[in-house]
């Protein structure tokens, strides 16, 4: 998937991004140009100083104007760099969040099958660390890699203008320093990662150990998890270590050099200054100059490394936008104000992208037609390829042969808007979004005046009356960041959520499933109405819900091998019966029969 | 409708965060962690506990500690002294070189390289030194808090959400990390770069050391000026972009849900608005950076200016030689450094120091279900289990099982019915020991349940509940988990006996396929049966099943069925089941009301009697026909 790209070629491909902002970034290059110039001058001053004004007992007037051009020059260098951020920092934000808003656009349209393949939290790194770095390379590391690459080149020149030996001296410490600052960020950016990584995957072994607190300590295996959780703190602990130590070896080099090219400066210079070759306030100059280049020195491998670490990150972030949505509309979709719901499957099979070429299709030459307003039940065992058939009507995934039509129209000609209108689906797993319970129910209704009326209708006969118990009743949030519902309460959630959007032609995956027997016969009664006139595909487990059915699909190994009605079925066919009946006997619920006869109970003795 | 606590499901939603908790007096344990304000006894316990906790860490690791302390004095006594050798040079050597004396120029130049050598190799020592000793603590307190949060109870895990206890394993330890990794060891430096700073200017010329103190006096209030806002920069800057974060994971996680019901544009509509606050935020907190680096290089270069020029007519009076001056302007410019690092770390130590709390705090909570001092040992348990004088409330609360007396024989099966929250679930759960009965005893072979060593209980003892976790890693290392030693012929085994073999060598890759991953596709139903062949691997003497196969579809079960027959054979078995297909294999049913047995006996007597079981049984017959 990476390709290989150069340093250059990536950083074009931000070009686009970064055009409207360049001017702005070059005048924080100036800026930035402009504080260095101060610091440069500063040094200066003081030769001048040294050598005209101290040593030769002058008038007290140039020590003020020498401190004078100080302070001037001081408060310069604070302004220009207060400048730098001023002229660059709300362009570099504005850029990072556009990029960041139309990741998030693009990835929402990406196909399902892609984020099969991509984990959240690779695609979340993305949008926000990898973001988060492309602006401070653009603000700060690109602005400044060539500020201090301009800042060198001028100190140097100026120590050799004060000395060319002693700047001789200094060169042959630095230049290492540089080549060594470069390769330490390179592979200490590697380190970081391996310790985040380890981080991270010690953090999933802590979710794990609590979330699977009943599993461990009813098998007794504290000890095991505990000694996983060592093996993998202490490797991270390792890793930390190694860190420190190349950051120890990286400033011992750093500033060892310098240091010792300085030690040897002090003693030529002074031996230099005997003889007259430089002057007493040259060598202050020289110095003080110094102590600016060396930090310089110092910072330039870092800045050139940071420029590779942001090359990687908009690669990675380019990896993402250049994936081809492959799910799309048609340019010139066909429309169906009104459609009948009449629902062909023609001879569609289906296999997952990222399916080995020798296993066979999940789905494999499905034939099947729902009438307009038909329920239809589909039966099989785990792993028959229900759920896959049912992802294929609201195209989460395009069949990979064959066609689905409804009223005679292949769904790929359809806009996904529209298809989408006129399909609704509830899943086995059921996903609520940190939002209010109106707000995830009313989800798939277009803004209308009867909002109210259609929330209640859906809540009524998905029997999810616990709602208006809540502390804020249908305004009270839920999901992540608010109150944490029951599986049962989520999937008759789910159920309303589709039954709210009214669409022609409803896909329910097993949607009763964590109901407990009552609840579920109340919903059925009710489903049934709304069912009547709604094309229905219904993934069924049990014989209760197979109930709601006008007709019954038969699923075996991705094909559909019986279709009729359920009593036919129960006559002809083994699978049927092995699938959907009880050797002996049709599962009771004991729970709630219980329920049934206490409440009896009550009922006589009143 | 019964008035039974409904403690088994628990229709009544949870908050996640700040669960109802009865405000306490006392500060012990995690108790008090969410409430903002405490009074002053409070809040001195609670730093005297993170101090003991800080304590209790270095203690182990004395020697380094020293080392490193040593270590960072001396490294940072060697970086100063660089330019007051420079300005003895061209003060001293210099003019003696000029009456033709190379002894002082030459001792000038080895003791600078002397003090560059020792300054480089000891702050590199300091360096490597400091992080050994923090990871030792960090490794020890997050074995602590892990080994801690296991020996925990239930009880306090129901109760202290799994959000919570997971975040003090995680980002409360983290900022520690990131204190100890960073912070304690830029303070220390940048501190004692400081005072020897200010030492080295007051003995070479004390005036200019009371100039600086001067300088000090603006720089304090803008540094204090930039701890604090940036302290609320920071907090709104992570409350901002959790939002971010929790809408971004929800939308990839839902895409399903987000494109089956067309909910792009409105997720983008959010999006912008929240990437849009996180951008403010972001500015925000640059700009503050952008008031507080360019205040430091001011103060730094006035300062500088200063000196410059109060040195300057002391150099024309004669009071004082270039050299210093020299050294002068090269100290008080590099004075300040610090304190940039140093404002960061108020901050990190402030984070640090609340996560500390709320570590310690867990740290001190005290597991209500203990392992016994000196255990009974029990090699092979039979299975026979008695209570005696059972009685069970959570805390001081009203009674869930009221008193009773009971004896499972070894190898009996044993069915529990009784409607939701008739207390089934509470009643396994004292056989497992997740919760200690509140008076008399349960017994296993004769042994009190807490006189058990943890290991020969679990061996005995197993409970599947019907929330199946897998946890990451392969589908043999789950079944595994039953037995850790077990060979791959054994887990393969145990599989078929559960009817679990069939699915699984149909995953993409058998039993080596990974459950987490993304595609590995395992089904709930999947899950309850690997966590069903888990139990069968364990082969306990006493198996516990609560509503174990809930989720599976009517062929599994079918198949489970069979193979439960199989694997109850001659072990003590307690089977909660909705289903009473269930019922039928068992030895003897136990019907639970209020949390009291109210009906016992072998399905025939109770089906033939007239009880609450014989009329559901009846109405039962009557739906077949």
């Amino acid at each position: 998937m990476p390709t290989q790209t150069t340093l250059w070629e990536s950083l074009r491909r931000l070009y686009p991004h970064l055009k409207p902002i360049i001017p702005r970034l070059v005048l924080g290059l100036f800026a930035a140009l402009g504080a260095s110039v101060m610091v440069l001058a500063i040094p200066q001053v003081f030769r001048v100083l040294v050598n005209d004004a101290l040593a030769e007992g002058q008038a007290s007037s140039t020590v003020w104007i020498a401190s004078g051009i100080v302070l001037v020059l001081g408060v310069l260098e604070a302004v220009f760099v207060a400048l730098r951020r001023f002229f660059v920092i709300n362009p570099a934000t504005t850029v990072e969040t556009n990029l960041r808003t139309s990741f998030y656009r693009h990835l929402q349209n990406l196909a399902v099958a892609f984020h099969d393949r991509w984990g959240s939290g690779q695609l979340l790194s993305r949008a926000m660390s990898d973001l988060n770095l492309m602006r401070r390379w653009m603000a700060f590391g690109a602005i400044m890699l060539v500020v201090d690459a301009i800042t060198l080149t001028a100190g140097v020149a100026i120590m050799f203008f004060m000395s060319w030996p002693l700047a001789l001296i200094f060169l042959t410490a630095a230049v290492p320093v540089m080549i060594y600052g470069f390769r330490f960020r390179t592979s200490y950016s590697r380190v970081s990662r391996k310790s985040q990584d380890q981080a991270g995957d010690l953090a999933t072994t802590v979710e794990e150990s609590v979330h699977g607190i009943r599993v461990l300590k009813a098998f007794g295996r504290s000890r095991e998890a505990l000694d996983a959780f060592s093996d993998q703190a202490e490797e991270l602990r390792e890793t930390e270590i190694h860190k420190a130590k190349s950051l120890a070896t990286f400033s011992l080099i750093v500033t060892l050099l310098p240091e010792l090219a300085l030690g040897a400066s002090l003693v030529t210079g002074i031996l230099l200054a005997v003889n007259g070759d430089v002057t007493i306030g040259g060598l202050v100059a020289f110095f003080a100059t110094a102590g600016v280049v060396a930090g310089r020195v110092e910072f330039i491998g870092p800045l050139l490394a940071m420029t590779f670490t942001a090359k990687t990150a908009i690669d990675r972030h380019y990896e993402v936008m250049e994936s081809e949505n492959t799910i799309t509309g048609p340019p010139d979709p066909r429309t169906l104000p009104d459609p009948h719901g009449e629902v062909t499957f023609d001879d569609v099979s289906f296999r997952y992208p990222d399916a080995k070429d020798t296993s066979t299709s999940v789905i494999d030459g499905v034939n099947l037609t729902l009438r307009a307003g038909e329920t239809m039940a589909l039966v099989g065992v785990t792993g028959c390829g229900k759920s896959t058939l049912l992802q294929l009507v609201p195209r989460l995934y395009d069949v990979t042969g064959g066609a689905i039509r409804i009223d005679g129209i292949d769904l790929r000609e359809f806009s996904l808007e529209e298809l989408r209108r006129h399909v609704a689906v509830a899943f086995e797993d059921t996903t609520l979004f940190s939002n209010s319970v109106r707000e995830n129910v009313l989800m798939g209704v277009d803004a209308q005046d009867d909002d109210d009326a259609i929330l209640t209708e859906a809540l009524d006969v998905a029997q999810a009356h616990f709602v208006y118990s809540l502390p804020e009743g249908v305004d009270t949030l839920i999901g992540e960041e608010g109150l944490s519902l029951s599986g049962g309460q989520r999937q008759r959630l789910a159920l309303a959520r589709a039954i709210a959007a009214k669409p022609r032609v409803l896909v329910l995956d097993d949607p009763l499933s964590a109901l407990d027997v009552r609840t579920e016969e109340l919903v059925e009664e009710r489903l049934r109405e709304v069912l009547a006139d709604t094309t229905t595909l219904i993934v069924a487990h049990r014989p209760s819900t197979v109930a709601l059915a006008d007709r019954v699909a038969l699923m075996e190994n991705g094909r559909i091998s019986e279709v009729g009605t359920h009593t036919e079925l129960l006559a002809r066919s083994d699978h049927y019966r092995y699938v959907i009946a009880s050797l002996t006997e049709e599962p009771v619920d004991l729970d709630s029969e219980l329920e049934e006869l206490e409440h009896n109970d009550q009922e006589a003795r009143a | 409708m019964s008035a039974a606590p409904k403690q088994e499901k628990q229709e009544k939603p949870n908050r996640r965060t700040r669960a109802g908790q009865p405000p306490s007096i006392i500060s012990s344990g995690v108790s008090n962690e969410d409430e903002v304000m405490l009074d002053r006894a409070q809040n001195k316990s609670v730093r005297t506990r993170s101090f003991k906790l800080l304590g209790s860490l270095i203690r182990p690791n004395r020697r380094q500690f020293i080392w490193t302390a040593f270590l960072v004095v001396f490294s940072q006594i060697a970086r100063v002294a660089g330019p007051a050798i420079i300005a003895f040079g061209i003060d001293h050597a210099l003019p003696s070189l000029l009456q033709g004396d190379s002894a002082l120029l030459w001792a000038a130049g080895i003791t600078y390289l002397i003090a560059a050598v020792l300054a480089a190799t000891l702050t590199a020592g300091y360096v490597l030194a400091a992080a050994r000793l923090s990871q030792e603590m960090l490794l020890d307190l997050r074995l602590r808090v892990f080994r801690h949060t296991q020996r925990l109870s239930l009880e306090f895990h129901e109760k202290y959400t799994s959000g919570r206890i997971i975040s003090r394993q995680t980002s409360d330890l983290e900022a520690l990390r990131e204190l100890l990794d960073s912070g304690v060891s830029s303070l220390a430096s940048g501190l004692m770069y400081m005072i020897f700073t200010a030492v080295t200017i007051f003995v070479l010329d004390w005036p200019t050391g009371l100039l600086l103190l001067v300088a000090a006096i603006p720089m304090t209030f803008l540094a204090r000026w930039y701890q604090k806002h940036s302290q609320i920069a920071y907090r709104s800057s992570r409350v901002v972009s959790a939002k971010l974060i929790v809408h971004f994971i929800e939308t990839m996680t839902g895409i399903r849900a987000v494109k089956a019901f067309r909910r792009e544009k409105v997720n983008a509509d959010r999006y912008d608005e929240l990437a849009e606050d996180y951008r403010k935020v972001t500015v925000r907190s640059i700009n503050l950076n952008g008031v507080f680096q360019p205040g430091l290089v001011l103060i730094g270069n006035v300062t500088v200016a200063a000196v410059l020029l109060f040195g300057g007519f002391r150099v024309l009076g004669g009071s004082l030689e270039v050299g210093a001056l020299l050294a002068l302007l090269l100290y008080s410019k590099r004075f300040f450094q610090p304190v940039d690092q140093m404002a960061m770390f108020y901050n990190s130590f402030q984070s640090a120091a609340a996560a500390l709390e709320k570590v310690s705090g867990l740290l001190e909570e005290v597991p209500t279900v203990r392992p016994p001092k000196n255990p009974v040992p029990l090699k092979d348990a039979q299975g026979l289990i008695e209570f005696d004088g059972v009685e069970f409330r959570y805390g001081d609360g009203p009674v869930i099982l009221p008193r009773m007396d009971l004896t499972i024989p070894a190898g009996q099966t044993i069915a529990l019915v009784g409607q939701t929250g008739a207390g089934k679930s509470t009643l396994a759960k004292v056989i497992a020991r997740f919760y200690d009965v509140s008076e008399g005893s349960i017994t296993l072979d004769g042994v009190d349940l807490r006189q058990l060593s943890p290991q020969d209980l679990r061996r005995a003892v197993v409970m599947v509940t019907q929330e199946a976790f897998l946890f990451s890693g392969s589908v043999a290392d789950n079944i595994a988990l039953g037995k850790p030693e077990a060979s791959r012929e054994e887990i393969e085994q145990a599989a078929r006996a559960v009817g679990a073999h069939d699915f699984i060598t149909s995953l993409p890759e058998g039993y080596d396929t990974d459950v987490n991953k993304r595609g590995g596709r395992v089904s709930s139903g999947q899950r309850q049966l690997i966590s069903f062949a888990r139990a069968f691997l364990a082969d306990p003497a006493v198996l516990i099943l609560d509503e174990a196969t809930s989720s599976l579809d009517i062929p599994s079960e079918r198949l489970v069925q069979q193979g439960l027959q199989k694997l109850l054979g001659n072990r003590t078995a307690l089977i909660i089941a909705h289903r009473l297909s269930t019922v039928e294999i068992a030895d003897r049913v136990l019907v639970v009301h209020d949390g009291a047995v109210v009906e016992d006996g072998t399905p025939a007597d109770l089906i033939s009697g007239n009880g609450r079981f014989a009329t559901l049984h009846a109405a039962w017959q009557d739906s077949l026909v």
